[in-house]
């Protein structure tokens, strides 16, 4: 499962790519988690622009995250989501919010 | 009512058959020309149906997962999932939205609710014991398009 992680001053990037499941969740975890521990950034930002499928595994993914940045004051924004993707992320409430600033996809 | 075609296969509960077991359903009902939306709601659907077997139903343990595939006259797919693992007890409370009996917080508990909403109808039935069987059903009206 490809994750490629950009880490800059305020941000974590990672850029996520192919299917998201059960089987693929835990290994996109612990490289997406390994850097945050090690960046401790304000934002961490999950690009879903690569994902062909995706299933609850990846709900799940997404609200683990949450409660990691959550626990460093920092924020989570998903971002480029394809269509099939967005119709699983807005079961779990993850809704667009109209941020000036971003506009980006917030976990709510 | 008998099906104009169906399948039927077993796989033993290892995650990495997860993408095999949608992916063989999909090919399956490839037939009927369903649009995007369609083929990858019920991907989407059987993926949690058979993560749910191999994470719940077997855990640790290594059983088998049943798929039965039924096409009917007008496009109607019929869908079932089965373990023969530990069964659930209280069947009402498991599908309730974010109902999850994992405590590692990475799961959501909205497999059921997934497979509700992006599929027509979801029957599930099981014993404490004896395992579980899900149904889930959608007819495919996009013709393709
Ligand atoms: N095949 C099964 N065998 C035993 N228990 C099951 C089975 N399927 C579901 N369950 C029970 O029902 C609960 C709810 O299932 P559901 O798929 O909605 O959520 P989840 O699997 O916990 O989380 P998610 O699917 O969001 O990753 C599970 O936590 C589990 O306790
Ligand atoms: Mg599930």
């Amino acid at each position: 499962m490809p994750v490629e992680i950009d880490i800059d001053e305020k941000s974590v990037t990672a850029y996520i790519s192919g299917e998201i499941d059960h089987h693929n969740a835990a290994g996109l975890r612990s490289k997406i988690d390994e850097a945050v521990e090690n960046a401790y950034p304000e934002v961490l930002i999950l690009d879903f622009g690569g994902v062909t499928f995706m299933d609850s595994s990846g709900i799940g993914l997404v609200m683990g995250r949450y409660k990691l940045m959550k626990n460093l004051s920092g924020k989570v924004f998903v971002e480029n989501a394809p269509r099939q993707i967005k119709k699983v992320l807005r079961m779990a409430g993850i809704e667009k919010m109209l941020s000036e600033k971003s506009g980006k996809e917030v976990l709510v | 009512m008998k099906p104009i075609n169906e399948m039927k296969m077993s796989f033993e509960s290892r995650s990495c058959n997860e993408s095999f077991a949608r992916s063989s359903v999909a090919a399956f009902i490839a037939v009927l020309d369903p649009n995007v939306e369609e083929l990858s709601d019920i991907k989407t659907a059987v993926s949690e149906a058979v993560t749910n077997c191999i994470v719940h139903g077997y855990k640790e343990n290594i059983g088998k997962v049943y798929i039965h595939v039924k096409i009917f006259e007008g496009a109607r797919i019929q869908i079932s999932i089965k373990d023969k693992g530990c069964g659930i007890s209280d069947v009402k409370k498991a599908m309730e939205p974010l109902y999850t009996s994992c405590e590692n917080g990475e799961r959501a508990g909205l497999g059921f609710s997934i497979m509700e909403s992006f599929m027509d109808k979801l029957k599930v039935r099981s014993k404490p014991g004896k395992g579980t069987s899900v149904t889930l059903e959608k007819s495919i009206v996009s013709k393709g398009k």
